[in-house]
């Protein structure tokens, strides 16, 4: 099989190519700018709500361990279970054992990053049991059997004639390109797999620790569906979700819903703490919470990147990329897509296969400057070239950094560069029209300048020879 | 040079220590850190005397100021990096926040767009003094692009290693200067205008590339 960054070069290529669709995503993000800037105002000083927002996960992080004891002692103490998995194959295989148990044939979902990081869908589906996609995004990628081209926006690629003929295709529904009606026709379909399902699984946005609780924040309702119909409500969530108090919500809830989708608030934000009981006669007949590791547990230990796990998944770094909107996000080939996703996947998993993600970035800073939590993203993709440069130096950039200190420490040496790269101009042009090569990246769509007639070096001195005869 | 005479007009003399060269940033840039420290530690030894150390570049002037906190961190040098760091300033920074001067005198009969470099505007804040410094020349009509704020895809190394990405980059940031309708395009940065510049002149696009230095420095005819 290909390396990823085989694939990512490929997908790049196609993506890049592909005028229409850039425009496309462009088009479709002025919009949340617009919104999003507006209920930026709702807050009263929303620089101080991001150091907040980054203070209190801060403190959820560095008491990670207690708060995620308290939260399972209040999930267990409600009759709920709680499993730790620390790998994929682990949270897996507790899923399925749950799934075999109570006999589950068909399962509802609801938006579940998570899920896609640890491939549960194809686990389910091995395993002989129907998984259906709720969120309206999500259940398009399903149809479409690809993964989400955003995490949070997951079809925002896709335009709404493609859906009408995906509907058409696979659900057979009437010809209509109005969005409305297309909204009605999933509507409809997907009634009666929540009626059907015999496990809902949904992820989290929050966990709530002291209190117990996870926090689900949603614009369609599907997710309270997916949790209150089914006999058993599933939860899946990577650890790093926590905030220590429920009145921390008041916080990153419109923060969340600001940041990410350019909204005052969500349409629903639901908070599930445990099973029905004899005194409490609403919830599901079980309720499990599948707490995921899977690497996050390293990147907590490594003090400099720790603040990566601050991330709430917004997705506001992804939606002023600019590498982002020109590739778009099925071209990463990874779970979480854009500049966060960049920074976290070398960490989660593995600096050699995905260090080039790092590299695939300007490092313009637009996303650090969009993290409501202050994640140091820009920074920190650069010192995953730090780290990758370390782990195994490429002979090519060594060497070409020996010879650019070699020059630069003599200035002399410089000065006569300067004079030869002059005269031999016309080759480094001709160097410059053969593919292949490193400067061939650059000129292969772009034109040298002209050398100037003399150098700043050559005109200051000269400068001050002038000044000193006037005087 | 017009930075130089800018700054002579406005009475400061001029000193450029000839052993300078590169700031390190390309290796920097490129994750190879011991490297760039090489770079790095002599400009901490050419400029350590220096009362004022100016730069016309975003770029450079943000690595100066805050690559070498990075680089230094826990070191022997990172007291000299942080006294380096408090006296560096970006030309258009200088002028208008440390000597508080916008009009130069300057005439420039043209409608021109400004790119906000990313170093410049994300890193040094350096975004209000380019627009109070050209709403002083006079003849100058400023027409804001839609995506100021964007980045052209230069990225140094970057745009050599995934060139597609960059280029998509460019292309989405000419496009927008091309709908200002503006003659000029000017920046803090001459690393970005090349990029944007050869881009330009690739595809034959009608409209020119000037630092902003260059601009201030104009006189009338």
């Amino acid at each position: 099989m290909s390396s990823p960054l085989t694939r990512f070069k490929a997908a790049v290529a196609d993506a890049t190519s592909n005028e229409a669709r850039r425009d496309f995503i462009y088009k479709a993000l002025g919009g949340y700018y617009v919104s999003r800037d507006k209920n930026k105002n709702n807050f009263r000083d929303w620089q101080k709500a991001r150091e907040c927002a980054a203070q209190t996960k801060y403190e959820s992080l560095n008491n990670l361990a207690e708060e995620l004891e308290i939260f399972s002692k209040k999930i267990e103490g409600r009759g709920g279970h709680v499993f730790f998995a620390s790998t994929p194959s682990e949270a897996r295989e507790y899923i399925l054992k749950v799934a075999r148990d109570n006999g589950v044939k068909k399962i509802i979902k609801s938006k579940c990053m998570t899920s896609e990081e640890i491939h549960l869908n194809d686990a389910l589906e091995a395993a002989g049991t129907e998984v259906v996609e709720s969120d309206l995004g999500e259940f398009i990628q399903q149809l479409r059997k690809e993964p989400p081209f955003h995490f949070v926006f997951p079809c925002m690629h896709v335009k709404r004639d493609e859906i009408n003929t995906l509907f058409q295709e696979n659900i057979h529904s009437r010809d209509t390109n109005n969005p409305a009606e297309l909204t009605m026709i999933a509507r409809e379909y997907l009634r009666q797999k929540y009626i059907d399902a015999d496990m809902g699984i949904t992820g989290a946005n929050f966990i709530v620790a002291r209190d117990g609780m996870i926090s689900v924040t949603e614009n369609e309702g599907n997710s309270r569906l997916s949790a209150a119909m089914p006999k058993i409500h599933l939860v899946l969530v990577g650890i790093e979700k926590v905030v220590p108090r429920l009145e921390d919500l008041a916080l990153f809830l419109p923060m969340l819903a600001t940041a990410g989708a350019g909204q005052p608030l969500t349409g629903y934000n639901t908070q599930y703490a445990g099973p029905r009981t004899a005194e409490n006669p609403d919830g599901p007949e079980q309720f499990h919470v599948v707490l995921l590791d899977n690497n996050r547990t390293q990147l907590l230990a490594d003090a400099e990147h720790r603040d990566a796990l601050h991330c709430m998944r917004c997705g506001a770094c992804l939606n002023v990329c600019p590498v982002f909107k020109n590739i778009g996000g099925l071209s990463y080939g990874t779970t979480y897509q854009g500049p966060i996703g960049s920074l976290i996947t070398p960490h989660l998993r593995g600096t050699k296969n995905w260090q080039h993600l790092s590299y695939s970035s300007s490092l313009c800073g637009a996303c650090t400057q969009a993290c409501p939590v202050k994640i140091d993203i820009h920074d920190h993709l650069l010192e995953n070239r730090r780290n990758a440069a370390t782990l195994a130096p490429s002979i090519l950039w060594k060497m070409i950094f020996f010879g650019f200190n070699f020059i630069f420490a003599h200035p002399k040496l410089y000065a006569l560069t300067f004079k030869i790269a002059k005269k031999i101009n016309p080759l480094t042009k001709l160097a410059g029209k053969v593919p292949g090569t490193l400067l061939y990246g650059w000129t292969g769509t772009r034109k040298l300048p002209e050398p100037p007639k003399s150098s700043f070096r050559e005109r200051f001195a000269e400068h001050k020879k002038q000044d000193l005869s006037v005087r | 040079m017009a930075c130089v005479k800018i700054l002579e007009r406005l009475g400061h003399k001029v000193v450029f220590p000839e052993r300078q060269t590169c700031c390190g940033q390309p290796p920097h840039n490129t994750g190879y850190w011991k490297e760039a420290r090489k770079s790095a530690l002599r400009a901490l030894d050419i400029f350590e005397d220096a009362e004022v150390i100016v730069g016309p570049s975003g770029s450079c002037i943000a690595m100066m100021k805050d690559g070498y906190g990075d680089l230094f961190k826990g070191t022997e040098h990172e007291t000299r990096a942080k006294a380096l760091a408090a006296k560096t300033f970006e030309f258009t920074q200088f002028l208008v926040n440390k000597l508080g001067v916008t009009d130069l005198g300057a005439a420039f009969p043209h409608k021109v767009t400004f790119h906000d470099g990313c170093h410049g505007l994300r890193m040094l804040k350096a975004k209000h003094e380019s627009r109070a410094l050209l709403a002083k020349v006079k003849g100058l009509e400023l027409v804001e692009m839609s995506e100021a704020e964007s980045c052209c895809g230069f990225g140094g190394t970057f745009s050599v290693k995934f060139p597609k990405i960059s280029t998509a980059m460019v292309e989405k940031k000419v496009a927008s200067i091309l709908e200002t309708g503006a003659e000029y395009v000017t920046s803090l940065d001459a690393s970005c205008l090349m990029n944007i510049g050869g881009y330009a002149a690739r595809e034959g696009l009608p409209f020119k590339t000037i630092h902003i230095a260059e601009i201030l420095a104009s006189q009338e005819a």
